[in-house]
């Protein structure tokens, strides 16, 4: 059957991962043609971070990027007073597969392609 | 981020606020194609004469940042001096196939295509630097892109003043109240850095956000 791999991960297990780890296996599954979806999505640090790996392995013939989309984070009571604000749910997947239709500020629209190109 | 992360980030923009440096570093940012060149070459020709870098509709033409240190801004009798950072635009995915379409050999675009994800690690490293940012967004395209999300939550999250440039304005399709709607917590400019349109407003807003 032809298709297209989707991970969904939970917030429990990325909360149990570090950024490192989590940036790791991103990259690692679509690298691989999955798509990667994330329950808790990623800091914005970490999404830098994450364009920034992305960077340093595009090889021009097998991996050209990512197509990464998020909600922009919200601030809560909690964030106001810390200063920190969770990720929302991240979709991510490999630039040849994936490609972002519309976005705004509560729906994302992507459509996955079987092929590569 | 941890607590102790986010507590030395708010301590930090404390910091800033009351011991205010005689000189602000300024990062120009956005996406390929924004006109972040346009601008910078638009303060540094009405400030100083001179030119940051050239200008193209190729997309990553600036593919290494680049830096102009004290450029003097006089507004309303204050003055506000600034070193720019004019960096490469900030993609998550470069394809060489995408040079090809602008008449580049295919070794030449491939060339490009490396020293544009260079510039885009570069862009990102510059953040840790940088005392302000001016996130360039073309206002006839939707604002909604990763690219701008992750570096508004970046600057956020780094407690720096960010003022939004909605460019090119000078064009039919334009709408900066689409950028204003999509970031209602920031101060957004609506400038053509190409024309010059509204220029005057924005160095105004310059000195009251970064002087």
């Amino acid at each position: 059957m032809e298709g297209v791999q989707l991970n969904l991960i939970s917030k429990e297990k990325l909360d149990r991962m570090s950024s490192m780890e989590k940036l790791r296996m991103i990259l690692d599954s679509v690298k691989e043609g999955k798509i990667v979806v994330l329950e808790s999505g990623l800091s914005p640090e970490e999404e830098a971070k994450l364009i920034e790996l992305t960077m340093l392995e595009i090889d021009h013939e097998n991996f050209v990027g990512i197509e990464v989309e998020s909600y922009p984070p919200k601030e809560s009571f909690f964030s106001k007073l810390f200063g920190k604000k969770s990720g929302r749910l991240t979709l991510i997947g490999p630039a040849n597969r994936v490609k972002t239709l519309s976005k705004q500020e509560d729906l994302i629209t992507a459509m996955v392609q079987l092929g590569d190109r | 981020m941890g607590l102790i992360t986010s507590l030395k980030t708010r301590f930090r923009s404390i910091f800033r606020w009351f011991f205010k440096k005689d000189k602000m570093r300024i990062g120009i940012y956005g996406p390929p194609n924004a006109g972040k060149t346009t601008l910078a070459n638009r303060i540094l020709r009405d400030w100083t004469g001179d030119v940051m870098g050239s200008e193209s509709e190729v997309p990553h033409e600036t593919r290494r940042a680049k830096l102009r240190e004290g450029v003097k801004i006089e507004v309303d009798g204050k003055t506000l001096t600034i070193d720019i950072v004019d960096t490469p635009g900030i993609a998550t995915k470069i394809d060489f196939h995408d040079f090809l379409k602008f008449g580049m050999s295919e070794e030449e675009a491939k060339r490009r295509a490396k020293e544009a994800t260079e510039g885009v690690i570069e862009a990102i490293k510059w953040l840790d630097d940088l005392d302000g940012v001016l996130l360039v967004m073309d206002s006839t395209e939707d604002p909604y892109t990763q690219v701008n999300v992750t570096i508004v939550g970046n600057i956020e999250a780094r407690g720096l003043p960010l003022l939004i440039v909605a460019n090119k304005i000078d064009l039919p399709t334009a709408s900066p109240a689409r950028i204003k709607a999509a970031f209602p917590q920031h101060t957004v400019v609506p400038i053509s850095a190409l024309k010059g349109l509204n220029i005057d407003t924005l160095y105004r807003t310059m000195a009251e956000k970064f002087g």
